[in-house]
């Protein structure tokens, strides 16, 4: 009798401590799958760049696979294209970010005004953000094309140029041609989002001051534009590694060329390894475009949380 | 700020011919590139694209003799593949993050949200090792493993914030009631965050369909999903326009149908964090 109160009370015991047990790990098991899957395709590959970064390695002798240590940095901060690439790299997102931003507050502070069409508007807008970047690039190159393209016909018949451009082909206009295109691509982006954060301000501040008297501008310049800087400084962020990535227009638009005009350190990367087969010199650009990308996104995360709070 | 009432006058100056302005720098080149494409090729250079004598050919050309439905069936077994692994692998991960407290929890977050800040180019070089390795290059498989890198990440974040939006106290009854915790998330959870998921779902399908640089990299001869074929049309001394702008068209709609279908959930998904924050 007492032995099987015992063992009943420790099989019951063992239950809760069993339930105890699955309470805890429960968490952890559902999170597995995507962790183990993720460690698999992100996390080791990105391990595995570093270390390529510091071997010599060219795919087309794949069995050398020498130790160098840092001799691909090194190489690279004596590489001239190097320079020109950063320096590409810079004026590419330093002005592509800023325009989509400019056109896309614009843009949001009309479809926040009340008029007829503005669902047709809304919906849209957006068609850029949805459609295949080769298929962007492909379109652009087709009018900037400097016998048959839009652009220069455009032009020309409203007098702003005297003659075709090759946009393209021309080192001068490239690398503006191809910033044009990708704030085409991007600022529908930065219109949905501050949109939604226009339409989080409550009406009744804009009520509030225009009773104080407050112009136009002031209630932008002291309620809205307060009200939208939290989503801007986010889409400036997510924007940030999205133009970082989006290489792939510049890759089929002019393959960086002419000449290194369209260069940019993922493209140049991109390409060492892809037509160079320079796995190695490849991944050590990679690697240090990356930190450089990081060092501004922190750099960016601390003057934008000082100015929140 | 649309408080006093402006004369409608003015609001077409201030509002309307604007808003048409933007609209058309936005849809401008989408058209111009459908208008090339139902114009015939041998007049295009010489009298330019036009709607007049319209033709279908270039569409025609583009099934029968480039093969593109096998190209069509690549781009949609990938990206229905990245779909369902990211789907999968997520919503038990976004539950989790969203209903626990746990050791690690924040590090794990972060860990998901890091995925996002790094640029695709550090992972494309050691996919392409890897999948060589393995001897999967030109495979469906290497292409859905290199998209799900970026599918992942942001459906669990999409799956979070919907998860949040379901009152705990929901499942909890379910649970009084005797469910267990997955039953719950089976049977109430899931069915109210359907939605969602659908958006979510769909937006990775949107990606993974105009995603190029991994189709390039880690496809070939196989397995060429759409994008990297409307890039192959561009021959070696002459494009052919008509045949090019045709397939950026075929390309670019199953994507800009989805998108047009679900843009409203899945702004507001993406939005909600943002605002908020």
């Amino acid at each position: 009798m007492t032995d099987a109160t015992a063992t009943d009370l420790s099989r019951q015991d063992r239950q809760g401590r069993r339930a105890a047990l699955g309470r805890r790990v429960l968490p952890y098991a559902m999170l597995s799958p995507a962790v183990l899957v993720t460690l698999a395709i992100v996390f080791f590959p990105m391990v595995q760049t570093a270390w390529m970064s510091l071997h010599d390695y060219v795919l087309f002798r794949p069995n050398d696979f020498d130790w160098v240590g840092l001799e691909n940095f090194r190489t690279a901060l004596a590489d001239e294209v190097f320079w020109i690439s950063l320096r590409n790299t810079v004026i590419w997102m330093g002005t592509t970010i800023p325009a989509q931003l400019l056109l896309g507050l614009v843009t949001a502070l009309l479809l926040n005004q009340e008029f007829p069409w503005r669902p047709v508007a809304r919906a849209l807008i957006i068609i850029p953000w949805a459609l295949p970047s080769v298929v962007i690039a492909l379109m652009w190159v087709w009018i900037y094309d400097s016998n048959y393209g839009v652009a220069n016909e455009f032009l020309l018949r409203m007098g702003l140029i005297q003659q075709s451009i090759p946009w393209l082909a021309d080192p001068t206009y490239a690398l503006a041609s191809i910033i044009l295109t990708l704030t085409w691509q991007g600022f529908p982006f930065f219109a949905v989002m501050i949109l939604a954060g226009l339409q989080a301000i409550p009406r009744s501040y804009y009520e509030a001051a225009s009773i104080d008297g407050a112009s136009a501008w002031r209630q932008f310049w002291h309620i809205t534009l307060p009200g939208i800087s939290g989503v801007m400084m986010t889409a400036v962020l997510l924007r940030l590694i999205w133009v970082a990535n989006s290489f792939d227009v510049i890759f089929v638009m002019t393959g960086g060329g002419p000449g290194y005009a369209t260069h940019t350190l993922p493209l140049y990367a991109f390409v060492k390894a892809r037509t160079n087969l320079d796995f190695g010199y490849g991944s050590a650009i990679a690697v240090l475009f990356t930190l450089l990308l990081m060092v501004v996104v922190v750099f960016y995360l601390r003057r934008t949380g000082k100015a929140v709070s | 700020m649309a408080l006093h009432k402006p004369s409608t006058m003015r609001r077409i100056l201030t509002v309307d011919l604007p808003m048409l302005a933007i609209l058309a720098f936005t849809l401008g080149p989408y058209l111009w590139m459908f208008i090339t494409s139902v114009s015939d090729e041998s007049t295009l250079f010489t009298e330019g694209p036009s709607l007049l004598n319209a033709t279908l050919e270039n569409y025609a050309r583009l099934f029968r003799t480039v093969g593109f439905a096998d190209n069509l069936l690549d781009s949609f077994i990938v990206a229905g593949g990245t779909v369902i692994v990211g789907l999968s692998l997520s919503v038990t991960a976004a539950y989790s993050f969203s209903r626990f407290e746990f050791r690690g929890k924040r590090i794990l977050m972060l860990q998901f949200l890091l995925i996002n800040m790094f640029p695709l180019v550090l992972l494309i070089l050691p996919l392409f090792v890897l999948m060589r390795v393995l001897g999967l290059l030109d495979t469906h498989i290497a292409l859905i493993a290199a998209n799900s890198t970026i599918a992942i990440p942001f459906s669990i974040w999409m799956m979070v914030s919907y998860i949040n939006g379901i009152p705990r106290s929901l499942d909890e009854a379910a649970m009084t009631d005797g469910c267990t915790r997955l039953q719950a998330l089976r049977r109430v959870v899931l069915p109210l965050c359907l939605p969602g998921i659908i958006a979510t779902g769909i937006y990775i399908f949107i990606t993974s369909w105009n995603e190029y640089l991994y189709a390039l990299t880690l496809g070939g001869r196989e397995v060429r999903p759409i994008t990297v074929a409307v890039q192959t049309l561009i021959g070696e001394y002459e494009v052919q326009w008509g045949l090019l702008t045709a397939g950026g068209i075929v390309g670019a709609l199953p994507a800009t149908v989805l998108f047009l279908l679900v843009q409203k959930r899945l702004i507001s998904g993406l939005t909600q964090g943002a605002v908020k924050g």
